[in-house]
């Protein structure tokens, strides 16, 4: 009896650590949220509602106005174009550059653990390296280099600033995947006469879901999301979506459009909740295949 | 002329030397299995001879023809390995199908090919299937099939049962056995079970620190071991290894608490009667010495036996055998006695010693004194 009366105590408990749990969690997830609440409100209300005060208010004119002055009209630089040529820009930019990096990663991935070759920890640890340099020193010889090779404020010129760049963790992100890749698979392709290229296709690329997932995500977000480069080395026929915004955003004459502001920021940050939404779970998943063999 | 040739192959990894001068040869659909310790360097050499790792001097020949230079997929050599690798982002008859696709077949040929060695292989209801939902012993015959399907002059096994469960193994070994004299492939195992190197092989090879120990059929292996390692390496249980005394042609085993026990041999070989007072160790496997019962069928067939009262310490029933253990020379000496025998440990009881198959070792270099 006594101990039925524990057990039932025991669950009780139970249940009260769960129900703080969840009080927990949410309270994180409302914290978390209300910033984009914020944003979604007031992105759909005229600006008279927004000047009267309570930003917490729902929208009493519901208006999508502010979303395609953002888009096509908002007046950036001479031209009241909106954000929309910077948008395109910034997917010239980021699609070469994630498919590059990517590809290249991937392929150093693959020697430094299948091909290995005298040398290949100093040169692998060198890469690593280079996920360690901070933005801010590159910007001057970069700078330099692009004038030399005549890439200076072209998307070309920004596609090989962020390849560079992430090459490092492309690279760390495929060594590790393919570092618990069996090596026996690898000399099987070898026996049925598979050759480097065919080994890479066939074989190892298909088994590779999980991580490709992961360097897209990674490389998607940091270069879409970039302003610093693109700032620095992008004129304005080139310029991507986050600086544009930025002009957007401080541009100081006239009236503060704070609903264009708003439907604009979303605009430049909806691309990576989309692919975050889309293929979040392998991101987890990729991470914790790199890390735990078998 | 054998149709595997391997000769004064050396192999280094920088300044380590893992193979040092193998010279073996296999005749045409002959099963050399390669057995010792792990780091002995068996794997090596088979990768060697596949043509993953390149040697550093020596040659390796099939058919007459030198291999040495040929990239692995050129050498018309097909291999199953440990963990089978099958390429897990392909179905079974994709996998069987790759190195024919390889080498440029066409599909309607390919699958032809595929399906005839599904049939042989008793797999043709797997074809569809991915490896990951195949259990241990299909995985090992989609990767014989993916072997077999090309037809190659040899067959390379890198410890092939391994990973299997022991009944498994017990049934795969047949398998190989029955996949050998079926197709009358020539064969080349690599293995640290030394029971899979008896079963299986027409020849093997004992390999330590890179040198061939011994070299020649399970049967030479197993009743004239060339040294002390092989001698205790191959068997099982293994044989027994004791300190003698060599007096004429007496032999002497001390005895705690007892008086020696004394074999006359009535002649030694010359080798062995010369180290009068020199340390010698006596082999005997465990089935040559036995009790009276068995010792009939022992007097019956061999030349020399020698009865004697030993104290049994341990008994062991095994089902078929009894193993009992007595001391000999201060080492324990397993003896295989009778499933019928009846008897108590702790006390004295009479074993038969086969004198035939005595063998007797150097202690200082290890090696046989023939």
């Amino acid at each position: 009896m006594s101990s039925y009366a524990s057990q039932k105590s025991a669950i009780g408990a139970g249940k009260l650590v769960r129900a703080a749990l969840y009080a927990v969690l949410i309270l994180f997830a409302v914290y978390y949220l209300l910033p984009l609440f914020v944003m979604l409100v007031n992105s759909v209300k005229t600006l008279d509602e927004i000047r009267g005060g309570n930003m917490m208010s729902l929208p009493e004119h519901f208006t999508f106005e502010p979303w395609l002055t953002a888009w096509s009209t908002a007046q950036i630089g001479v031209e009241p174009t909106g954000l929309r040529p910077f948008f395109v820009n910034s997917l010239f930019l980021v699609v070469p550059a994630v498919v590059i990096s990517a590809t290249l990663g991937a392929l150093n991935g693959y020697v430094l653990t299948k091909w290995r070759f005298p040398g290949d920890k100093i040169i692998f640890g060198l890469m690593l390296f280079a996920c360690f340099i901070p933005f801010q020193i590159v910007l001057i010889p970069m700078a330099r280099i692009l004038g030399l090779i005549g890439l200076a404020g072209t998307t070309s010129g920004l596609v090989l600033v962020h390849v560079v760049y992430g090459l490092g963790f492309t690279t760390l992100f495929f060594r590790n995947y393919y570092a618990a890749f069996p090596d026996e698979l690898i000399k099987a392709a070898k026996m049925d006469g598979a050759g480097f290229i065919r080994t890479f296709t066939r074989i190892l690329l298909p088994s590779s879901g999980p991580i490709i997932v992961v360097t897209v995500i990674w490389q998607f977000t940091n270069i879409w999301n970039d302003f610093l480069f693109g700032a620095s080395f992008a004129d304005f026929d080139s310029m991507p979506m986050t600086v544009a915004l930025n002009n957007l955003v401080s541009s100081s004459t006239g009236v503060k459009e704070y609903n264009v502001h708003f439907a604009g920021a979303i605009l430049a940050a909806l691309p990576t909740l989309v692919v975050y939404i889309v293929s979040g779970r392998y991101f987890v998943r990729g991470l914790m295949a790199g890390a735990v063999k078998g | 002329m054998a149709f595997l040739e391997i000769d004064n192959v050396c192999k280094s990894f920088g300044p380590v030397d893992v193979l040092k001068n193998i010279s073996l040869d296999v005749e045409e659909g002959g099963f050399l299995v390669l057995v010792g310790p792990s780091g002995c360097g068996k794997s090596t050499l088979l990768n060697t001879i596949a043509g993953l790792e390149g040697l550093t001097t020596g040659e390796i020949r099939i058919d007459g023809d030198v291999i040495d230079d040929l990239p692995p997929a050129e050498r018309n050599i097909a291999m199953v390995f440990q963990s089978y690798a099958l390429y897990p982002n392909m179905n079974v008859g994709q996998n069987i199908a790759f190195g024919l696709e390889m080498r440029g077949m066409p599909k309607a040929e390919r699958d032809a090919k595929v399906q005839e060695v599904a049939k042989t292989l008793q797999i043709e209801a797997l074809l569809e299937r991915r490896p990951g939902q195949l259990s241990g012993g299909q995985r090992q015959r989609v990767a014989m099939g993916r072997a077999l399907v090309r037809n190659p002059k040899l067959f390379l096994f890198d410890e092939p049962l391994s990973n299997l469960d022991a009944k498994l193994r017990v049934d795969m070994r047949t398998e190989i056995k029955r996949m050998h004299q079926t197709f009358g492939t020539t064969i080349v195992y690599v293995t640290h079970d030394q029971i899979e190197a008896m079963t299986l092989g027409t020849k093997i090879a004992v390999l330590k620190g890179g040198i061939v120990q011994q070299y020649g059929t399970p049967a030479e292996i197993y009743n004239n071991p060339s040294n002390l390692f092989v001698a205790d390496f191959m068997g099982s249980p293994a044989m027994n290894l004791i300190p003698v005394e060599i007096d004429g042609s007496w032999v002497r085993l001390t005895r705690d608490g007892d008086d020696p026990l004394v074999l006359d041999f009535d002649q030694l070989p010359a080798s062995v009667g010369n180290m009068s007072g020199k340390q010698v160790i006596m082999g005997i496997r465990p089935e040559a010495i036995t009790d009276s019962q068995g010792g009939a069928a022992t007097r019956a067939s061999s030349h020399r036996t020698v009865t004697a009262k030993c104290r049994i310490d341990v008994v062991e029933p095994a089902g078929a055998d009894i193993f009992a253990i007595t001391a000999l020379g201060g080492k324990e000496v397993v003896t295989r006695l009778h499933q019928d025998w009846v008897g108590q440990a702790g006390q004295n009881h009479d074993l038969v010693f086969n004198l035939d198959k005595v063998v007797f070792f150097d202690a200082q270099s290890g090696e046989r004194l023939r």
